[in-house]
């Protein structure tokens, strides 16, 4: 993996800066990977927009942002509404799907994983809050070739308060859970 | 008493204008130096820009002069990177009671261990006689043409509310007194706090028609009266007369600011976290 | 695709936040001393030092506002402590003063300064590189600088610990310049162990001076005097007034002078060591990029996709961005027909490439000051234009 490129994107107080953070930290575990990891979030600690971007692989990062990213994750229709055109071809999205795609390329339509994210949350942990967990668990299916779960788990830990590891790592075992349709094209090649 | 080996002997004769007050405060300093027992060389005097400012160049400690109004604000750092140096500080009522006020208040909240010594002309002299925080209601300046309406602070009692452990109001009237309380300012744990009445006849007298400095030290001494017999004054006198002495003393060395981080870093050392 | 790797912990590269590896680069070099005021996009330096200084036996103060925080790490540097603050540009506007006051007396300290998007409080939390021209000329009057610009996390560590070292060895403040991209970058850098580490010491005097007429503002053969620690018995004088040797304020045009020619040549003669920088410019290349901090980023980003498609081009990346490399710009616009140089901002060390180039090379500008990072592709177009 010369360059890999993911964008976490929604609302703030999602925990998407702490996703991002994790994925970060789970890629540093990755011996030949360099890693940058980059955020953007307004004054508001709740609510307006929020962003985490990872950058990872076995060359040099010289830009440290994400340009077309492979992997998007968007939690609001805002952030896809601003995100959703910036997608490499043939990457990956992954969407809440309280986010109303009919506007966008039918093909797109056809490719985005479109999850129940923040429903399962609730549902099954009773809290919104683990949303971004979910996310990471998804995430970990998809990038297990990359990136081992175990490398995510070890992160989770680290990076969450002590009394909080355990429903979080339940939260990330719900996203690993989920079964992700068929993609007609293999991740990752252009 | 050997004072003068306070004092830069070379650096004399000082600046200040003939019948100035600050000459007198500096006496006291040395004097209630030398009583206090400190060591003179982990001792560093710091003071700002104004005529009290040339005060650290007499002075034979270490001593920095530095910007106008934050003479409170390098002490501190002084004091927080070695706590064993003794630190004290000249400022006037322009330098520490305006453009240093905020730092005079913040130090006496800290309580951090500093003695600030506060050469209380009413007046910028140094700059040609603009009135200052301290200048009186009705006093002319320079830049009060018609008479000051600004008010004054009451700086003990400002600095006593802000937190300060020891304050103290003496007068060049009474170089004594002064002495005995700058040396038990420099003796005190904590924040201490002097203002000293000082006169400026060049500068104040000749702007309010009082240009004899004895006839200013006489005025310093029917506007000033002794705690102790203040405190038997009627309401409508305590407006118009100001106490000298020690005003406030709290004796609690535990609460002083270094020692509290010295506290911290042991908490720190004692959990391992190394 | 990678093949899943055995988890192993990695003991060296370790996930760290570009503000974050100040804190680490300057507890490295020996810093015991941390003042400030809580400032977008720096707050989190004064948060490491206040959790990390305690620990070492050091001290954090937090000041009632910037000034003040400036005005306690020249006490702190002046009782013998390596000293360090932290802000942003409007901050770093109000630190003004007394970071002169530091130059005249010459006291080492650092102070770092995470540009956000200026003037006033602007964009708190977008980055720019809009006080090139604040960190050399912010304060009255003439005077030397050293101003120090990491382009990615590793860098903020290691810099830390030469702006350290520099301010040390040459008694100068030494300014860390970095931007919100870079204070705020996540990335795997290595920390250099202790023993890994050249850390460098201020030159004090022998303690046999101090009742031998000791001139605490000497001039030496290095033109930097040894400096005492307060409290080690010298009874010495500082003042921000220009002084003569013995540190007491002299009025005279002649001392004023000597003094001001010893501030600047203690700089000038030590260049070659103090102008850090890299270049990637191959003989047939006829065109570089210039750059510092994170442009620096944008910057090899675009020259490496542009050589890949047979474009001639290098680079040149300023780590020292002051004192200005005159002489190496000017080879450099020997060796190619154009340099280009990316800012965060409206053009202000272009200024200075300008003057350097002379009418040797084409030198232009290509300038963001919206809050965002400058993207690869925008070198990119100017590149495939001029070549």
């Amino acid at each position: 993996m010369v360059r890999y490129e993911m964008r976490l994107s929604g609302a703030g107080g999602q925990g998407l800066v702490l996703a991002g953070l994790i994925m970060a930290d789970s890629a540093v575990m990755v011996e030949e990977f360099n890693v940058s990891q980059t955020q953007s979030y307004g004054p508001e600690s709740r609510g307006g927009a929020s962003r985490a971007e990872i950058v990872y692989g076995e060359d040099q990062i010289d830009f440290p942002k994400v340009m077309k990213p492979d992997l998007l994750v968007c939690l609001t229709q805002a952030s896809f509404d601003e995100y959703g055109d910036d997608l490499k071809p043939y990457g990956i999205m992954i969407l809440d799907s309280s986010i109303d795609i009919s506007e966008i390329d039918e093909s797109l339509q056809d490719t985005a994983y479109q999850i129940p994210i923040i429903d399962t949350a609730e549902a099954k942990m009773k809290n919104k809050i683990y949303a971004n967990m979910i996310v990471l668990g998804i995430i970990s299916k998809i990038l297990a070739e990359q990136i081992p779960a175990e490398f995510i788990k070890k992160s989770i830990i680290d990076n969450v308060p002590a009394e909080t590891i355990d429903n979080n790592l339940e939260a990330f075992e719900i996203g690993r859970e989920i079964r992700l349709k068929k993609r007609s094209y293999a991740h990752g090649k252009i | 008493m050997d004072i003068y080996k306070y004092l830069r002997k070379e650096k004399l004769p000082h600046i200040w204008c003939p019948g100035c007050g600050h000459g007198t405060i500096l006496n006291s300093f040395v004097r209630a130096f030398d009583k206090s027992g400190l060591n003179q060389d982990k001792t560093v005097v710091i003071s700002g820009i104004g005529c009290s400012g040339r005060a650290t160049g007499y002075l034979n400690f270490d001593s920095l002069h530095t910007t106008h109004g934050r003479a409170i604000a390098f002490a501190t750092g002084v004091k927080m990177a070695n706590p064993e140096l003794n630190v004290i500080v000249m400022t006037g009522d322009g330098d520490g009671a305006a453009i240093g006020g905020n730092h005079l208040i913040h130090a006496a909240r800290r309580n951090i261990d500093l003695t600030v010594i506060l050469f209380n002309n009413q007046i910028y002299g140094m700059t040609g006689g603009q009135f200052s925080p301290m200048t009186p209601e009705g006093a002319n300046a320079t830049t009060a043409p018609y008479g000051n309406i600004d008010r004054n602070f009451d700086l003990c009692q400002l600095t006593k509310a802000a937190g300060a452990t020891f304050t103290a109001r003496g007068a060049t009237f009474n170089p004594r007194q002064l002495t005995n309380i700058i040396k038990k300012a420099l003796l005190h744990k904590g924040f201490s706090f002097v203002e000293s009445f000082t006169q400026c006849p060049v500068r104040y007298g000749k702007l309010n028609q009082t240009a004899d400095p004895v006839d200013m030290l006489k005025l310093q001494k029917q506007k000033t009266a002794d705690i102790k017999k203040w405190l038997q004054f009627s309401d409508e006198e305590k407006e118009i007369i100001y106490p000298l002495g020690v005003l406030n003393e709290e004796i609690n060395p535990e609460n002083e600011y270094t020692f509290r981080y010295q506290k911290i870093i042991e908490k720190t050392l004692e959990k391992g976290v190394l | 695709m990678t093949k899943t790797k055995v988890y192993k912990p990695q003991k060296r590269g370790i996930l760290v936040q570009g503000d974050q590896a100040v804190v680490e680069g300057a507890l490295a070099a020996g810093v015991e001393f941390f003042a400030g005021y809580p400032i977008t996009p720096a707050s989190e330096i004064a948060e490491g030092f206040a959790r990390e200084l305690p620990k070492v036996g050091g001290k954090f103060l937090q000041m009632e506002d910037e000034i003040a925080g400036m005005a306690a790490i020249v006490g702190a540097s002046l009782a013998g402590k390596k000293a360090i603050t932290a802000t942003s540009g409007p901050g770093f506007s109000l630190k003004q003063e007394n970071l002169g006051f530091a130059i005249m007396i010459e006291a080492p300290l650092v102070v770092v300064n995470v540009q956000r998007v200026g003037p006033s409080t602007g964009l708190p939390t977008s980055p720019s590189q809009g006080d090139v021209m604040q960190s050399r000329w912010g304060r009255n009057g003439d005077q030397p600088i050293i101003v120090l610009a990491p382009a990615s996390v590793q860098e903020c560590f290691d810099l830390s610990i030469t702006a350290v070292n520099f301010s040390e060895k040459y008694r100068q403040p030494v300014i860390l310049l970095l931007d919100e991209v870079i204070g705020h970058l996540r990335e795997k850098i290595i920390i250099k162990k202790a023993e890994e580490l050249d850390i460098w010491e201020r030159k004090r005097p022998a303690l046999n001076e101090r009742r031998n007429n000791f001139n605490p503002y000497q001039e030496t053969d290095d033109l930097i005097p040894p400096m005492p620690d307060y409290g080690s018995g010298f009874r010495y004088h500082a003042s921000g007034l220009f002084h003569d040797q013995t540190g007491f304020p002299s009025g005279k045009n002649k001392t004023a002078k000597n003094l001001m020619d010893r501030l600047t040549k203690k700089i000038t003669a030590n260049l070659s060591e103090i102008l850090l920088y890299e270049k990637d410019v191959r003989k047939e290349d006829q065109a570089a990029v210039l750059s510092f901090g994170s442009a620096v980023r944008t910057a090899i980003s675009a020259v490496h996709t542009a050589r890949k498609a047979g474009l001639k081009v290098g680079y040149f990346k300023l780590k020292t961005i002051w004192p200005f490399p005159e002489e190496e710009v000017a080879k450099l616009a020997e060796e190619v027909d154009t340099i280009i140089v990316p800012e965060l901002n409206q053009g202000q060390l272009i200024g200075e490439v300008k003057k350097a180039a002379g009418c040797k090379a084409d030198v232009i500008g290509i300038n963001d000051y919206s809050g965002l990072l400058l993207k690869p592709e925008e070198i990119r177009s100017v590149l495939e234009e001029v070549l």
